[in-house]
């Protein structure tokens, strides 16, 4: 038996360092994908929201199809499929075929789908505004912008924040999928300790409690945003 | 809102209400569906779907397969674990909690590995008590990975769903003099189904979907059969084949499961005025 912990070592003998640049690589993925995510999934709430029968057709296409499809299919359909559209793209405008990264594809894929998702969760919590809230705002002569921004978001924040937190929760864990396709994440740097140790039950392991200290560390965030997106609801 | 009156009452026309950004949005996916469909049409032309659509088949038959085993070994393991998450022993209810939060917070991927790689550590032990046999197949571990990972989530489903049942609904029915049993079977578990309804079929397709990960450890799948053809073909119609097979699953699914929730909650619908 081995000494396991001495195979988490930082430097050339030990793989803590590998495992913590993979730690890196999923936070930071987990990070660039979450804005464009929130972005794209308000707008397609909206959509959904829009008196164009047209327009809410396409919003509900969109979530149709990226909540049916699996994250997998996603990610390689992105992965392979945009690729050579975007390479065959580039290729007749500039002269060169570009290729996005694993990272960028992942980032594209896990976007994609998580827009579909927030932009339930924000459908939902725009319905659970009352329709007195535009009334008295519009009564008291607010305008449209105006009335979003200091009547409605506060409140669609509060509303939306629960159900933001859990497709956070999970995109974290998503990523893992992009090791699939070669990106050296977590999931991918334990995969590489594990050929070379031959323990891959200790290795797992870690990468589990790795990826559970990640989403503790996340439920303390979301308890104090919790927090600060109820500080005016409760009396 | 602003009220106009006007002299003619308003018309509603089906279309009144559509805009260039409307036609334009619906034209993207119109011209999408369109590549998509020619997609699917070249590959038939180009006879590869003679030859690997049988594969494509037989992949959306393992994953049924797959789904179906795991969520069904999944629900019986989940009820102990309900149970649990509801106990009053501090042990217990701390056990199945960890259980739960482990299997809940960690990405299923990261838990087939474990599983999967993980037996093949301790395959001489294995061997020793005879259960080499069912951890050396690769369809094996996904189910018993997925089963441990959905009895997580049912059993937070179950637990979340009983507590939403009033206490006064328990109270009554031991006033009414029903036993422990005829209590949790007459009284909670049908108003508990109600609320479990929706997440329950919410984790069928979560599971569906998370059932291509199974491809990654060889299990030849819909989406490892898909892999297979497209490493031979290059052809991306066959990812697209793969994600109808997906989300028509997906679709016929949830269907069914809000017909289902229309027909148990019907008599919340009947004290509303007829209209």
């Amino acid at each position: 038996m081995p000494n396991l912990i001495a195979l988490l070592a930082w430097g050339p003998n030990g793989w803590g360092d590998e495992l913590a640049m993979g730690a890196f690589v999923t936070i930071a993925l987990s990070i660039a994908t979450l804005p464009g995510g929130l972005v794209a999934g308000f707008f397609i709430a909206l959509a959904k929201q829009s008196r164009d029968p047209l327009i809410r057709l396409s919003a509900q296409i969109y979530t149709t199809l990226f909540r049916s499809m699996p994250d997998l299919l996603t990610l390689f359909v992105v992965y392979y499929g945009a690729q050579s559209l975007f390479s065959a793209f580039t290729n007749a405008t500039f002269g060169v075929g570009l290729n996005f990264s694993p990272f960028v594809a992942g980032m594209i894929a896990l976007g994609v789908v998580l827009a579909s998702y927030v932009s339930e969760v924000f459908l939902s919590a725009l319905r659970a505004i009352p329709h007195g809230q535009y009334e008295a705002a519009h009564a008291m002569g607010l305008h449209r912008w105006q009335t979003l921004r200091l009547i409605i978001l506060p409140q669609l924040i509060r509303l939306a924040l629960p159900g933001l937190s859990n497709l956070w929760l999970g995109l974290m864990k998503d990523t893992a999928l992009v090791s699939a396709i070669t990106l050296n994440d977590l999931l991918r740097e334990t995969q590489i300790a594990v050929s070379s140790t031959k323990q891959p039950f200790f290795f797992y392991f870690v990468a589990c409690m790795i990826y559970l200290a990640f989403s503790l560390i996340s439920s303390v965030g979301i308890h104090r945003a919790d927090a600060w997106a109820a500080r005016g609801a409760h009396r | 809102m602003t009220m106009v009156l006007t002299a003619t009452p308003p018309r509603h026309r089906r279309f009144a209400n559509v805009t260039p950004t409307g036609a334009i949005m619906i034209g993207v996916w119109v011209l999408v569906l369109a590549g998509i469909l020619y997609a699917f049409y070249d590959s038939i032309d180009s006879e590869r779907l003679t030859t690997y659509g049988g594969r494509i088949l037989t992949g959306f038959g393992v994953t049924l397969k797959l789904v179906v085993v795991s969520l069904f070994f999944g629900a019986i393991l989940s009820l102990p674990i309900a149970a649990g998450r509801l106990s009053k022993h501090r042990l217990i209810a701390g056990l199945t909690f960890g259980y739960t939060y482990f299997f809940r917070g960690t990405p299923l991927i990261a838990q087939i590995f474990l599983i999967y790689y993980g037996a093949g550590q301790f395959a001489p032990q294995l061997k020793a008590v005879g259960l080499w046999l069912f951890f050396r197949d690769a369809f094996n571990c996904a189910v018993l990975s997925f089963a441990l990972n959905t009895a997580a989530y049912q059993a937070e489903i179950l637990a979340g769903a009983i507590r939403t049942v009033p206490m006064g609904q328990r109270e009554a029915a031991r006033a009414l003099g029903l036993h422990a049993f005829n209590e949790l079977r007459k009284v909670v578990l049908p108003q508990a189904f109600i609320s479990a309804l929706r997440p329950y079929g919410n984790e069928v397709i979560l599971i569906t979907k998370a059932s291509s990960i199974a491809s990654i450890i060889t299990v030849l799948d819909l989406m490892g059969q898909t892999r297979f053809v497209f490493s031979k073909t290059y052809d991306l119609s066959f990812y697209f084949w793969a994600a109808a097979f997906y989300l028509v699953s997906v679709e016929i699914f949830s269907r069914f499961v809000n017909a289902l929730e229309r027909r148990i909650t019907r008599h919340l619908h009947m004290r509303q005025a007829p209209h």
